[in-house]
């Protein structure tokens, strides 16, 4: 049928590199999201200060973030500013595009956490003598974290998937990378994009599932 | 000592207190009661500068509190308040609500902090308790330890605003134990309340506040027996 005949020991030999793939691609996922979480906390507090130009800034990263192409931002992160004279290497790109991506995401979800809080645990940290910085720090954010595990744990998904745009400004070294030098090399489309689309499904599997058990570990009120 | 000078403060319009007077004494325990929208709870949140006030004076161990100069931050250390929701922390179990500010306040090390939590804990009757989340405490329970976590920093007033007015009614009574414990130990107390036989038995004052004025004070005895003011007399009528 089709005259396609599938050759799966050729691809399955490859697969080591393609771990090798894969390594880079977690790489990529866990840095944009840990940078990913830090600017999001900057983002929502940004958006609640009394600067009003400092709340424009963060709420045009969220409203650029969320509401254009993912591809868009990594291609600004590699070709648009390349047009300014500055160059940086498709990893690192790739790892601002999808950073500034989850920063995004993120923030959003932040914030709706935050409401979820009662204004009153600050109250009360503040009258045991806590600075505003204290209370933010030890009462809302831990409480922001756990509201907001289960979307962040989502955007960890999407960053692993996200990554697969590397090849868009020529990083040939994540997992579809590889994959796709590899297509090239011996023209074994189909199974090598299969065990390409395999690992990405354990990949994040075992994310949400870390997830849920580091979320028994963490949040036990 | 709490001195309480011509204190003005509005919310928009409408003035919540027009000029109060009152001083309380180390030692004292004085008790405010009146109707609802009488200004005092907003008056206990002014005394330790969780709010702003229009004029007047509030002056706590020779500190003006909303003088620009003033560290909240640290003259909150020695004024607990305990509100009427308890805000307790969920995140931390009862142990770990207490060490908190213990710990990043006064920068107290955690086994120092753990002790005086311990024994904080175990004065309210929750020596038991300490490992427990507040999610599996009764509402009597997350009250007496937000009173043990403002006694943990050891202050030197306590502020207690309708501690017991969310509770169930059964759950009231062990709330109130604890306060009159620390009272009968010596603690100066200012409680807003509408217990009204707490405040015949624990107060050296009783102030009956209405519509932002401190319509009348004086010893429980006389506030009960033989009120001087209309609106002291309506208030108590009502309320028995």
């Amino acid at each position: 049928m089709f005259g396609y005949t599938f050759q799966w020991n050729q691809a399955l030999a490859r697969l080591p590199k393609m771990l090798d793939g894969a390594v880079v691609t977690m790489e990529v996922a866990v840095l944009s999201m840990l940078i990913g979480i830090l600017c999001a906390i900057l983002l929502t507090l940004l958006r609640l200060s009394g600067s009003r130009s400092l709340r424009a800034v963060a709420t045009g990263w969220v409203e650029v973030a969320r509401n254009t192409p993912a591809l868009f931002q990594i291609y600004m992160a590699h070709f648009g500013i390349a047009s300014f004279g500055i160059h940086l290497s498709p990893f690192v790109s790739l790892l601002i595009g999808i950073t500034f991506n989850n920063a995004g995401y993120l923030a959003e979800n932040f914030r709706g956490a935050l409401k979820a809080i009662p204004d009153t645990q600050i109250r009360a940290g503040r009258s045991l003598g806590m600075s505003q910085t204290q209370a933010f720090r030890y009462i809302i954010v831990p409480q922001m974290l756990r509201i907001s595990f289960l979307p962040m744990t989502n955007q960890m998904v999407w960053a692993v998937l996200m990554t697969s745009l590397g090849v868009t400004v020529g990083l040939n070294s994540d997992l579809y990378g590889v994959t796709q030098d590899l297509n090239a090399l011996t023209f074994r489309t189909f199974e090598l994009f299969a065990i390409a689309a395999v690992i990405f499904y354990i990949i994040t599997k075992i994310i949400t599932l870390s997830a849920r058990l580091i979320a028994a570990r963490l949040f036990r009120y | 000592m709490i001195e309480i000078h011509d204190v003005h403060k509005s919310f928009g319009q409408l003035e919540v207190l027009k000029g109060i007077e009152l001083t309380v004494d180390k030692g004292e325990v004085v008790t405010i009661i009146g109707g609802s929208g009488s200004g005092k709870s907003t008056l206990l949140t002014c005394i330790n500068g969780l709010e702003p006030i229009a004029s007047g004076r509030i002056v706590v161990d020779g500190t003006e509190v909303h003088a620009k100069s003033t560290d909240l931050n640290r003259l909150r250390r020695k004024i607990g308040i305990v509100f009427q929701q308890w805000n307790a922390f969920p995140h931390l179990t009862v142990l770990e609500n207490v060490t908190l500010a213990p710990r990043k306040v006064l920068g107290m090390g955690k086994a120092e902090a753990e002790e005086i939590a311990r024994t904080q804990l175990a004065h309210v009757g929750l020596g038991d308790k300490l490992a427990t989340y507040p999610a599996r405490l009764s509402g009597g329970q997350q009250q007496r330890m937000a009173i043990a976590r403002a006694l943990a920093m050891s202050p030197d007033y306590m502020l207690f605003d309708e501690v017991t007015s969310a509770l169930d009614p059964q759950l009231v009574g062990e709330v109130l134990e604890t306060l009159k414990m620390l009272a009968e130990e010596g603690m100066t107390m200012i409680c807003v309340t509408h217990e009204m036989a707490f405040a015949r038995d624990v107060s050296d004052r009783v102030a009956y506040f209405h519509k932002g004025v401190m319509a009348e004070i004086g010893v429980p005895d006389q506030i009960f027996g033989d009120p001087q003011h209309p609106e002291t007399r309506k208030f108590l009528a009502s309320v028995r």
